[in-house]
C-alpha cells in the first residue's frame, strides 16, 4: 500500500514552495499562553536588531548608536528620572485606552483630549495666576479631567446617539483641539510681557507640580500615574464594571444577555481615558513645561496607543511598557546629541517596536501552514494493491 | 482481486462500502476505535449514536476530509486511500451536510454550479437540475435566489448538487433537523427512490423513529466502538436508545397535573423587527404561562424563534411596558438584567458568545448572569469565592465535565457548556425561565437530566417556556404548546391533546408547502 504520492508529487511541493498560493493561514487552536506574554520582549529584541542594521545602513556605528539610544540614558540619575517624566503620561493615557480598548472602543483622539485638559488646567492657572491658594492645582487637575472627558464625551455622544465610528471622530477631533490650542496662545492667552511669543505667562508657583527630586524635573504627575495604573488594575479585576468591559469586548451578544448595557460602557471608556488623557495634558503644562506653549506633547497620546498593546492591555504591564516607550524617547534624544542620529529615529523606532508586535502577535494567534490543496496535483484515489 | 460488476452474480454481494478496523487518534481522545461496518448497494444504512459517539469523525474519513490512523476503508471490494472530497465526489461519493453551505444573495443555479469540480455550460447544468429535481420530486427553480427559499428547499439544493454527481453512495447528516414532518415524508420518498436505484444511503440521525421507519440496517456507535448492528424494523426505539447510550433511559416524571397556578409570565402583542436583513419579524405575538407550567414553543428554525427569545430575556425591549409582565410586573421596557432580578432567566441558543463567553473562565461565567440572584456582588466588587462557590454548584448539580471552575468556557465540549448555562439559571431559582434549545448537542443522558431538572423547577411552581425544534422533545415534556411559523404564533393547545399531523401543518404554515403543496400534497392544501 502507498500511503505517499511518491517522488513524482514531491518534487511538485518542493517547486510550490516559493508559490504564495502553496501557504495558507490558520487560526491556532490553542494559543500558548507563555508565548502570548514573550511576545512584547521578542518585539522588544526584534527591534533593536532591525535597528542595529538600520544604523549600519546609514553609516554609524550600530554598537555606538545602540548604546546612546538604550543604555547610556539609564546610567545618570538625570536620564532617570527623565525617564519617569515621559513614563508618566505614557502610562496614565495607556492604561485609559487599554480599558476602552479592551471593550472594542476604539479611541484614537487621545492626543486630542490631552491637548483639552491641558487648556482647562492651563486656563485656570492662569485665571488664578500669582495667587497663592492651595486649591489651584487640585481644581486645575479636575478641570483638567473634566475638560478631557467633555472632549471624549463627543465621539461617544456621536457613537452612541448616531454609531459613528469613534475611531475616525476621535482622531479628527485632535486637530481641532491642537488647533484650538494654537488659537488661544497666539491670541487671548498670550502672555502680555511676552514679546510677542505664542505662549502664556509661566505658571504660578501654586499651579507647578511639586518636584520630587532636586535638581531633575521628576514631578508628582509620576507617582499620580502609577497609582492610577494600580487602581485602574483593581477596578478591571475585581469590580463588576471592570467586567463589564471585559465581557462587552469579548462577546457583545453576551453582555446583552447578561444585562450590562453597550452604551453605558462605550460612555464610561471614552470618558475614562478621555478624563486620564486631559489629566496627563495638565500635568505636562503643570510640569516640564511650566506653561501654555503651541505644542504641549511629542505625540503621547499617539505613543500611548503601542503603549497600551505592548502592555498586553493590562495596567500592570502598562506600567512596564510605558517605560520602555519613554526610553525610546529619551534615547532618540540622547542619540541625536552623542551620535548625531536624526531625529525621526525615534518615530522609526516606535514604529518598528510596533510593526513587531502585531506580526509576532499574530503569528501567536496563527499559524503557517503550507496549503493542502497544493498536493492536488498528487494522484488522489489509488486503488492499493 | 475484485472483478468488476460482480454484484448480481456473486452469492453475497460486494459491498459498495465496507469499513474494517478504523482507528482515528485525536490528541487525548480515541475518536474511532476499530470500527466495522458494511453499506451494500441500495441499502439505506443508519449511524446511530450520541455526540460525541465518533460519527462525524467516521463520515469524515468516509469523505476524505480526515484519514484514519489505522484500518481501511474498501470501494466496491477494493481498498482504497481517499485523499480530500474532491476524490471521494469523484469515486462517486456524496455527502449531504447539516450545516449548508449555501450564498444566499446568488440564485440556486449558481450555488451549485459553485459546489460542483466542474459545473460546465450553465444553461446544460440548468437543465439538468430541473430534470433531476423532478425526477426525484425535489422540486426546484434554478433561478430563484437562495435567500427567499426555506430550509426544507436549501437542502434540496444540496441534495440535487450531489445527485448531479451520480453518486453511489449518498451520506446525509442530520438531514431532518430543519424539516417540518411533511418534509420529511418527501425526502423519505426520495431517499427510498434513490435506494431503489441502487445508490447506497449512509443516514446519520438521532431520530429514532426515523430510522425505524427508513433504513434497512442500523450500526450503533458507543464511544467510538461498534456496540451493536441491527435491523431497525426489528428494534423499538426504546431499545434502540438504550443500545446508543448503554444504561436505561431515565423517562421524565411528572407530577399529576395539578392545578394550574397564577400566570406567572404573560406577554401581550409583542411585535419586533428582525436586526437581521433576512430575519423575521414576530407580529403580535400572545401567550401566557402559569406557575407550574411547561410551555413549548414549536417551529422550524428561523421562523421568528432568535427574535422571540431576545424579546422574552429582555435583550430586545417592547414596544410597551405592559406588553411583557413577569408576576404581574409590567417589564416590556425593562432589559435583560432588570428581568432577571425580577426573575426570568434564560438560556439563548447559542452558547459561545452569546450564553456564555468563551474566553472567559467557568467563574466568570458564573457571574455573567448570575451576580445579581446569586448575591455575587459586594457594592461593585466580585465576589470571588461565593463566584467559585457557585460556578462549582453547577458544576457539581449538572455534571459538567471539565477539569475545573478556572477552564475557560470554550474549552468545555458544547453539550457540557449547554449543562453549565442550563444549570447556572436553573440555580438561580427563578420565576419564569425561558429555555431555547435546551439539549441542544446534548448526548442522552444529559438530556434526561436536564427535561427532568425543568420539569422539577415546574413541580416547584416555575413557568417554563422551552423554544425547540425538536418536535419529540416538546411533546414529552410540555404541558401546553404552541408553533411559530414566520414570527406568528399559533394559538396554544394542550400537549396531550395535540397531534403530530396538526403541529406539523402548523410549522410548515407557508414554508415548503407553497411551491409543491398542489403537486404533492393536496391534502396540506384543504387544511390550509
Amino acid at each position: 500500500m502507498s500511503h505517499n504520492p511518491g517522488a513524482a508529487g514531491n518534487r511538485l511541493v518542493v517547486y510550490s514552495v516559493f508559490n504564495p498560493a502553496s501557504w495558507k493561514i490558520e487560526p491556532r487552536r490553542e494559543i500558548p499562553q507563555g508565548l502570548l506574554y514573550a511576545t512584547p520582549l521578542l518585539a522588544v529584541v526584534l527591534t533593536v536588531v532591525a535597528g542595529f542594521f538600520i544604523f549600519l545602513s546609514m553609516g554609524y556605528n550600530p554598537f555606538l548608536a545602540l548604546y546612546h539610544f538604550f543604555v547610556s540614558p539609564l546610567l545618570t540619575l538625570y536620564g532617570l528620572s527623565e525617564l519617569l517624566v515621559k513614563a508618566g503620561p505614557l502610562i496614565m493615557i495607556g492604561v485609559g485606552l487599554a480599558v476602552g480598548f479592551r471593550a472594542n472602543v476604539w479611541n484614537i483622539g487621545a492626543e486630542g483630549q490631552l491637548t483639552l485638559g491641558a487648556i482647562t488646567g492651563g486656563v485656570i492657572a492662569l485665571a488664578f495666576w500669582n495667587e497663592e491658594t492651595w486649591w489651584t492645582l487640585p481644581l486645575m487637575c479636575l478641570c483638567a479631567v473634566g475638560g478631557g472627558a467633555a472632549y471624549a464625551a463627543i465621539p461617544a455622544f456621536l457613537r452612541t446617539r448616531f454609531n459613528v465610528n469613534e475611531i475616525l471622530t476621535s482622531l479628527m477631533l485632535t486637530y481641532v483641539a491642537t488647533l484650538f490650542l494654537s488659537t488661544l496662545v497666539y491670541g487671548p492667552l498670550k502672555d502680555p510681557m511676552g514679546f510677542n511669543f505664542p505662549q502664556s505667562r509661566m505658571f504660578g508657583d501654586a499651579a507647578l507640580l511639586p518636584i520630587l527630586l532636586e535638581g531633575t524635573r521628576l514631578h508628582l504627575g509620576g507617582v499620580v500615574a502609577l497609582m492610577i495604573a494600580v487602581a485602574v488594575w483593581v477596578l478591571m479585576t475585581f469590580t463588576i464594571v471592570g467586567f463589564q468591559v471585559r465581557v462587552l469586548g469579548q462577546a457583545p451578544a453576551a453582555a446583552r444577555y447578561a444585562g450590562f448595557s453597550g452604551r453605558r460602557i462605550v460612555w464610561f471608556c471614552l470618558l475614562l481615558s478621555g478624563g486620564l488623557a486631559g489629566l496627563a495634558g495638565t500635568f505636562e503644562v503643570a510640569g516640564p513645561i511650566g506653561q501654555l506653549v503651541p505644542v504641549i506633547s511629542p505625540g503621547y497620546g499617539f505613543t500611548a496607543i503601542i503603549v497600551a498593546f505592548l502592555g498586553r492591555l493590562h495596567p500592570l504591564g502598562i506600567i512596564l511598557s510605558g517605560l520602555v516607550m519613554a526610553l525610546s524617547y529619551i534615547g532618540g534624544e540622547n542619540a541625536q546629541v552623542q551620535v548625531g542620529l536624526p531625529q525621526a529615529v525615534t518615530g522609526v523606532f516606535q514604529g518598528l517596536l510596533l510593526f513587531f508586535l502585531l506580526a509576532s502577535d499574530f503569528l501567536v494567534r496563527y499559524r503557517v501552514r503550507r496549503n493542502p490543496a497544493a498536493l492536488r496535483h498528487a494522484p488522489q484515489a489509488q486503488p492499493a494493491e | 482481486m475484485t472483478a468488476p460488476g460482480s454484484d448480481s452474480s456473486a452469492a453475497r454481494p460486494v459491498p459498495r462500502l465496507e469499513v474494517k478496523g478504523v482507528t482515528k487518534r485525536f490528541p487525548g481522545v480515541l475518536a474511532n476505535d476499530h470500527v466495522d461496518f458494511a453499506v451494500a448497494p441500495g441499502e439505506v444504512h443508519a449511524l446511530l449514536g450520541e455526540n460525541g459517539a465518533g460519527k462525524s469523525t467516521l463520515v469524515k474519513m468516509i469523505y476524505g476530509v480526515l484519514h484514519p490512523d489505522e484500518g481501511t476503508l474498501a470501494w466496491n471490494g477494493a481498498v482504497m486511500q481517499i485523499a480530500d472530497p474532491h476524490a471521494a465526489r469523484a469515486l462517486g461519493i456524496g455527502m449531504v451536510f447539516q450545516h449548508f453551505s449555501l450564498f444566499e444573495a446568488m440564485t440556486v443555479l449558481e450555488n451549485i454550479a459553485l459546489g460542483m469540480d466542474k459545473p460546465g455550460d450553465m444553461a446544460l447544468l440548468s437543465e439538468r437540475v430541473r430534470d433531476v429535481s423532478e425526477a426525484y420530486g425535489l422540486p426546484l427553480d434554478p433561478d430563484r435566489d437562495v435567500y427567499t427559499l426555506s430550509v426544507g428547499e436549501r437542502q434540496r439544493i444540496e441534495i440535487v448538487r450531489c445527485l448531479l454527481q451520480n453518486p453511489k453512495l449518498l451520506i446525509m447528516d442530520e438531514p431532518t433537523s430543519v424539516l417540518t414532518p411533511q418534509e420529511v415524508e418527501r425526502l423519505f420518498e426520495t431517499l427510498r427512490k434513490l435506494a431503489a436505484e441502487g445508490v447506497s444511503i449512509l443516514y446519520i440521525s438521532h431520530k429514532l423513529e426515523e430510522i425505524k421507519q427508513l433504513c434497512d440496517r442500523a450500526t450503533i456507535l458507543r464511544g467510538g466502538r461498534v456496540v451493536a448492528e441491527c435491523d431497525p424494523a426489528q428494534e423499538t426505539a426504546k431499545s434502540m436508545a438504550q443500545m446508543m447510550i448503554g444504561t436505561e433511559l431515565k423517562t421524565v416524571e411528572r407530577r399529576a397535573e395539578g392545578v394550574a397556578g397564577e400566570a406567572r409570565l404573560v406577554v401581550e402583542g409583542l411585535t419586533l423587527a428582525s436586526e437581521e436583513i433576512h430575519g423575521v419579524d414576530l407580529k403580535n405575538v400572545s401567550f401566557a404561562v402559569r406557575a407550574g407550567e411547561i410551555f413549548g414553543i414549536a417551529g422550524v428554525a428561523g421562523n421568528g424563534q432568535n427574535e422571540l427569545l431576545l424579546g422574552l430575556s429582555g435583550e430586545r425591549l417592547a414596544d410597551h411596558e405592559s406588553v411583557l409582565r413577569i408576576d404581574g410586573a409590567p417589564a416590556g421596557r425593562s432589559n435583560a438584567g432588570a428581568r432577571r432580578k425580577l426573575g426570568l432567566c434564560a438560556v439563548p441558543e447559542e452558547r459561545n458568545g452569546h450564553g456564555a463567553v468563551p474566553g472567559m473562565t467557568l467563574v466568570e461565567n458564573a457571574v455573567l448572569s448570575g451576580h445579581h440572584r446569586m448575591g455575587l456582588l459586594s457594592s461593585l466588587f466580585i465576589r470571588a469565592a461565593a463566584a467559585a462557590r457557585f460556578a462549582q454548584q453547577i458544576v457539581t448539580a449538572f455534571d459538567v465535565r471539565t477539569p475545573g471552575v478556572t477552564a475557560s468556557a470554550g474549552s468545555l465540549s458544547g453539550g457540557n457548556l449547554q449543562k453549565f448555562i442550563v444549570g447556572r439559571e436553573i440555580l438561580q431559582k427563578p420565576k419564569v425561565l425561558v429555555v431555547s434549545q435546551p439539549t441542544w448537542g446534548v448526548d442522552a443522558g444529559a438530556a434526561a437530566a436536564i427535561h427532568q431538572a425543568l420539569a422539577d423547577l415546574a413541580a416547584e411552581g416555575v413557568a417554563v417556556v422551552v423554544v425547540s425544534q425538536d418536535l419529540d422533545e416538546l411533546l414529552a415534556i410540555t404541558d401546553r404548546l404552541a408553533v411559530i411559523n414566520v414570527g406568528v404564533l399559533s394559538s396554544a393547545m394542550l400537549t396531550r391533546e395535540a397531534s403530530v399531523e396538526e403541529i406539523g401543518l402548523l410549522m410548515g404554515g407557508v414554508h415548503g408547502v407553497s411551491t409543491d403543496a398542489a403537486v404533492v400534497h393536496p391534502e396540506a392544501a384543504h387544511v390550509a
